[in-house]
């Protein structure tokens, strides 16, 4: 099944939520909605669950306009990004709440939430009461409830960022599994960029209300289309550079490419990742190393530029050896085309 | 140790200030009941409390006040519930208006409250005599059950209802669990009525309960308006009979508390947790945590 939401406009008041925004979910995928905080993405997910309407624009699904349909009778299972299971039930008559909505026999619900909470890794914990879960088990009550209707598309708006480190990680990989083992279009809201692309097959960036970039995680990382996108995911070094408006921009004593909006010339920030930036020590250099940092296989220097930018470079750790805190070293660039933005004045 | 003398100065504080406020309200309680069963000339005797039940007027009128009691509930309820789900899930904006409404009776004091009614109930039937609202008028007025105190009552209980209320809704993310029973299929009314109302039952049942001892007590109103509520018929039986007032006041003590013990007692929350599970809860629940 298929979700399109077409140049969707929401305002509550002066805030604009929605501004346009276009985006397609494809058969089976699992999509990402990422972006920081304040940018639509939950107004977004509403409109596809039926809380929300838009105020021009329409969601689709499979092509066809369901502005009209409520909430009820949408087929979407919802997991909040607040912990939603009702007090007053057991986690077994949550997972069942809706199938008893639907009128389906006692032994029947009965039977569906055991094989659910079963899916979910919590067979044992049917008789508890939310208050007597974790938070991690919680949501995971939570998103067999969400399943349990079969429906045509899950949503998951934030459901681990209440959680701590270690049990977020864990559930995002079983969302991962059973999203896969039951092949269900889901769109997930998340602020947290490695979460978005661990995750996701395709991450959709958002900013202001509207789409950015929408591509596959390894895309978005390698050749982002937006200075916001590549800044939002991934660490981005920014160095300053002078673009000649040919089409190339001198950044570290090297002539470069341009990739992307080629006329732009003046004063530019060049956009590099870590791991794309090389550093030697060199006696001559002009650069300092300030400090490093030991991830095992790579290690990343801290480096302040004669002008004073500081650069974070990722090297392999046994180029590293000579680099220590206080070295003076050299700063290169591979010849590659780089994205720029012109220096807010 | 200095902490321990501490605690164990707040400790002893704490039995102070307990006994303190105990003493308050037992003694006179006491010399109330001592007053009632120790008669001077005749020793200890019951006579004053089968007096109570022996005396005319007392079954009726305090049946009476039970069914007003009951009517104004279901009003207030029917009344708040809905304006307050409404304004919590549709309109925000709405919330400080109805507490301003919901806190008005708060300045009204009953005697200028019933001041108004009577004048109304005065004025009305003059001017509509010829019309079938002459009949409401009369009807209202039924001393068999006067409708009109049942319209004051719950005037005069919207503020603590309302708080009662309000404070239940503050305790559960309704809109959140409105929407979850929605996105799980069910319609509005069936997510109020299976997913909203059941978490709000202490709320419910305090409201409820605050109604009812507003109503077991009020005295202004029924007796302004003419009627012989419960609360009008001791006033009226504790001036003939010293001893019989005092026991009267015991009794609708009790009373009182008994019914609050019922509503405490219904408020809880059914735990219908198997005693096995129950077991098993608690000492799992902490390796538990860093398993998910
Ligand atoms: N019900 C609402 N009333 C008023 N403003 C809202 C409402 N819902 C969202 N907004 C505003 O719309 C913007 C987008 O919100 P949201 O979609 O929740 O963002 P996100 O989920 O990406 O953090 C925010 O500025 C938020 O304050
Ligand atoms: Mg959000």
């Amino acid at each position: 099944m298929t979700v399109e939401f077409r140049a969707l406009h929401k305002s509550f008041g002066a805030t604009k939520a929605l501004d346009g925004l276009d985006l397609t979910a494809r058969q089976g995928e699992l999509l990402a909605l990422l972006g920081p905080s304040g940018c639509g993405k939950t107004t977004a997910l509403r409109m596809l669950a039926g809380f929300e309407r838009p105020d021009s624009g329409q969601v689709l699904v499979d092509g066809e306009d369901i502005s009209d349909i409520p909430a009820h009778r949408r087929d979407a299972g919802m997991v909040f990004q607040s912990y939603s299971l009702f007090p007053h039930l057991t986690a077994a008559d949550n997972v069942a709440f809706g199938l008893r909505m639907r009128k389906v026999g006692a032994a029947e619900r009965r039977a569906r939430a055991a094989e659910l909470l079963e899916l979910v890794g919590l067979p044992q914990h049917a008789d508890r009461y939310p208050h007597q879960m974790s938070g991690g088990q919680q949501q995971r009550v939570a998103l067999a409830r969400a399943l349990a209707l079969r429906p045509k598309v899950l949503l998951l708006d934030e459901p681990l960022s209440a959680l701590d480190a270690k049990v977020r990680v864990q559930l995002r990989e079983e969302i991962r599994r059973l999203q896969q083992e039951l092949a269900i279009t889901t769109v997930f809201v998340t602020h947290d960029q490695e979460e978005a692309l661990s995750t996701a097959d395709r991450v959709a960036v958002m900013r202001d209300g509207r789409l950015e970039q929408c591509a596959s995680p390894a895309e978005l990382y390698d050749s982002p289309s937006t200075p916001f996108v590549a800044e939002f995911v991934g660490t981005m070094n920014r160095l300053p550079g002078l673009a000649t408006g040919d089409g190339s921009v001198e950044v570290l004593g090297q002539r470069l490419p341009v990739r992307g909006d080629a006329a732009t010339s003046g004063t530019v920030d060049v956009l590099v990742r870590p791991e794309a930036v090389d550093a030697a020590a060199d006696e001559q250099g002009s650069a300092r190393v300030t400090a490093t940092a030991f991830h095992g296989a790579v290690t990343r220097l801290t480096v302040a530029l004669a002008d004073g930018t500081t650069v974070k470079a990722d090297i392999p750790s046994h180029r590293a050896r000579g680099l220590v805190a206080g070295a003076a070293a050299t700063v290169t660039l591979p010849e590659r085309p780089v994205l720029v933005e012109a220096r807010a004045a | 140790m200095a902490g321990l003398t501490n605690r164990r100065g707040i400790r002893w504080w704490r039995g102070a200030v307990a006994l303190a406020a105990g003493l308050y309200f037992l003694v006179p309680l006491a010399c109330s009941v001592l007053f009632t069963v120790d008669v001077p000339g005749r020793g200890f005797t019951l006579g004053a409390y089968t007096g109570i039940l022996s005396a005319s007027g007392f079954t009726s009128s305090l049946l009476l006040t039970l069914e007003l009691a009951a009517a104004t509930i279901v009003l207030v309820l029917g009344l708040l519930v809905p304006a307050l789900l409404a304004a919590r899930l549709g309109a925000p904006r709405l919330r400080p208006l109805l507490e301003v409404v919901c806190s008005l009776p708060l300045v009204v004091p009953s005697v200028a409250l019933v001041a108004g009614y009577s004048g109304v109930l005065r004025w009305g039937p003059q001017y509509l005599s010829r019309t079938p609202l002459f009949e409401t008028f009369v009807a209202v007025q039924n001393a068999d059950f006067p409708v009109v105190l049942v319209l004051a009552y719950s005037v005069m209980a919207l503020p603590l209802a309302y708080r009662a209320l309000d404070a239940g809704m503050r305790a559960v993310d309704v809109r959140t669990l409105m929407e979850a029973a929605r996105s799980c299929g069910a319609s509005p009314v069936r997510a109020v009525f299976q997913a909203v109302l059941p978490n709000l039952r202490g709320a419910l049942m305090n409201a409820s309960f605050l109604t009812l001892a507003l109503v077991l007590g009020e005295y202004t109103v029924g007796a302004l308006l003419g009627f012989r509520p419960f609360a009008v018929w001791i006033v009226g039986i504790g001036g003939s009979q010293a001893q019989l007032s005092v026991a009267v006041s015991v009794l609708s003590l009790l009373l009182t508390w008994a019914l609050l013990l019922v509503f405490a007692a219904a408020s809880r929350p059914r735990t219908r947790t198997p005693r096995r599970a129950r077991a098993k809860a608690a000492p799992a629940l902490v390796p538990q945590e860093s398993a998910t």
